[in-house]
């Protein structure tokens, strides 16, 4: 069959194998830039997995910090991490989600929401020390909120708010106009639109921006050290309507609190290597509580997109 | 030039009528001094090559154009028996959309039961009362042929309906809200010939409860579903008069040319 190809088969065949040496290039190259990535992250987390796991115990979550590395724990670390997410999903959400409903469906478009939605933008890539440096001046200052778990909620809320409306603002689009021009059609007022169709149809994405935000800011460190929480806390905050005299119900709020990056931050910087173990089984566990958000989001996404097809 | 306006000798109650309706998408001038009568209980056809401005003219009838913005009408509306100009400043979009329902091009269902679909534009009136919902979801949905197909199945999502059945969906959902008019804009030119012959004949059988103006590409389609037809080009009303006449005995020339395929 070979005797009797054509030249001109011969030199497309020609061709296509020198192209293709550029195929197989490519191919590898773009592997190995790939790996760089991935035995990266995997060579720190196995790293971190070897040191950490043999201090994963159930005292490490239920112990406070202590002197000796080996009775040190993260309770008031992890307590405070949770309570600090849900401060700042309270203020960042609702906030979030009614800002960007009012610049996708209300705002007439003009230079100035232009502007805004410019700032906006820009907002989600301003470092995250300056959101500390704000809410010191602010919130611990000038509003006297002190050192507290609202004060590290108001700052990790500011700083994530900016993602929340961008992805909110991304899934009210995402909604095709057929579907408002339906809604319209049968005289729903705007805020019947929003309320019926664009906010329950748009949830599946809008969770998902809260979710990865949310697990953005529980790793942040830089705005919570600069705001001044501590970074030995061998105390919970105050549960509503328990103790002597009995605490009010907001009371935990004010509370001094650490979480747990500073936890971490403060174990690293320690020089004996039983505490360098403690910062890496809290790294672990802090790496889960993200996945686990992560993973959250994507079942979230999942199960209520089934639904919704246009 | 003006249009060429044939009625009959006893024309049928009027249900709506346009004047001098101008209508500018912020620059463009995208109708051009167009008046025309809408009876009641008729159907009426717009056709046109495409960009003629008969959906925009479909769209000026509930206001649909005031969703967006550097839109602009100029002339009115009149909706009978009142005679409420609906294109007035003083008359809310809300009302006109309340009083005259509009089916689209493409299916557009909402993600939500079937059932909810159907009373939607109930709900947006305030509508509580369960049966009654239901009562008025059954005839609504017996009004657009789909009852049958889907009554042990109200709560289950409408997307995964097929594409005539959701567009009788839409229709259905119009028509429970009984409206004064019922606007199609091209409803059958996402949909297969099956689908297509029962949403015509959908519209014959509805057109006793409400007026019906329909915008078509198809030709046949005018022919076979309309009692009137107006045939606009490049934003003007050129000719308006009873199918039967338009189809077989044009008065202008634009109108036979088009009509007989030899443009557009």
């Amino acid at each position: 069959m070979s005797s009797a190809l054509s030249p001109r088969t011969e030199q497309l065949r020609a061709i296509i194998r020198k192209h293709k040496r550029w195929d197989a290039a490519f191919g590898v190259l773009g592997l190995l830039a790939m790996m760089v990535g991935v035995l990266t992250l995997a060579a720190l987390f196995s790293s971190m997995a070897i040191d950490g796991i043999p201090r994963l115990t159930g005292d490490f979550f239920t112990s406070f910090p202590s002197r000796r590395a080996g009775q040190a724990g993260i309770l008031s670390a992890w307590v405070g991490s949770i309570l600090v997410m849900l401060v700042t999903a309270f203020f960042a959400v609702p906030v979030g989600i009614a800002g960007a409903v009012y610049l996708e469906e209300y705002a007439k478009k003009n230079w100035f929401t232009d502007v805004i939605e410019i700032n906006i933008t820009n907002l989600a890539g301003v470092p995250s020390i300056v959101y500390g440096l704000l809410a010191l001046g602010l919130f611990v200052y000038a509003f006297g909120l002190g050192q507290s778990i609202l004060t590290a909620g108001l700052t990790l809320a500011l700083l994530i708010l900016p993602i929340v409306i961008v992805t909110t603002r991304e899934s009210l689009r995402a909604i095709p106009q057929q579907v408002r021009e339906g809604a319209y059609a049968c005289g729903a007022t705007q805020w019947q639109v929003v309320k019926d169709h664009l906010l329950p149809y748009g949830t599946p994405g809008i969770l998902t921006g809260v979710i990865i935000a949310l697990s953005r800011a529980i790793g942040e460190t830089a705005p919570i050290i600069t705001i001044g929480a501590l970074t030995f806390i061998a105390f919970l905050p105050p549960v509503p309507f328990a103790g002597e005299p009995a605490a009010g119900l907001f009371d935990w709020l004010f509370s001094p609190f650490t979480v747990m990056p500073i936890q971490i931050f403060n174990w690293t910087s320690r020089p004996d290597p039983a505490f360098q173990q403690n910062a890496a089984a809290a790294s672990f566990v802090l790496v889960f509580m993200t996945l686990g958000m992560n993973g959250l989001a994507i079942w979230l996404r999942y199960r209520l997109r089934k639904n919704i097809k246009w | 030039m003006t249009a060429t306006i044939t009625l009959p000798d006893n024309p049928p109650v009027l249900k709506a009528e346009s004047k001098n309706l101008d209508f500018y998408y912020g620059s463009f001038k995208a109708l051009k001094d167009v008046s025309m009568p809408v009876f009641e209980h008729k159907v009426t056809a717009l056709i046109g090559p495409s960009g003629c401005g008969k959906s925009t003219y479909l769209r000026c009838f509930n206001r649909m154009h005031d969703l967006y913005p550097g839109n602009r009408y100029d002339g009115s509306i009149h909706l009978h028996p009142d005679d409420v100009d609906v294109l007035h400043s003083s008359v809310d979009p809300i009302e006109v959309r309340m009083r005259v329902s509009m089916v689209f091009q493409k299916p557009n269902p909402f993600p939500k039961s079937i059932f909810e679909n159907t009373v939607y534009g109930l709900r947006v009136r305030g509508e509580r009362s369960r049966s009654f919902l239901e009562d008025k979801a059954e005839s609504a949905l017996k009004g657009a042929a789909l009852w049958g197909e889907v009554k042990d199945r109200l709560d289950e999502v409408a997307v995964n309906l097929s594409g005539g059945q959701q567009q009788r969906l839409c229709i259905a959902r119009a028509l429970a809200t009984d409206p004064e008019i019922l606007l199609f804009d091209e409803p059958t030119s996402a949909l297969d010939p099956i689908a297509t012959g029962s949403i015509e004949e959908l519209i014959g059988a509805i057109k006793n409860k409400v007026t019906i103006l329909i915008v078509t590409h198809n030709m046949q389609q005018a022919a076979r579903v309309s009692d009137y037809v107006a045939y606009m080009y490049l934003g003007e009303l050129i000719e308006f008069g009873a199918t039967r006449d338009i189809f077989m005995k044009p008065r202008r020339r634009e109108t036979e040319d088009y009509i007989t395929g030899r443009f557009g």
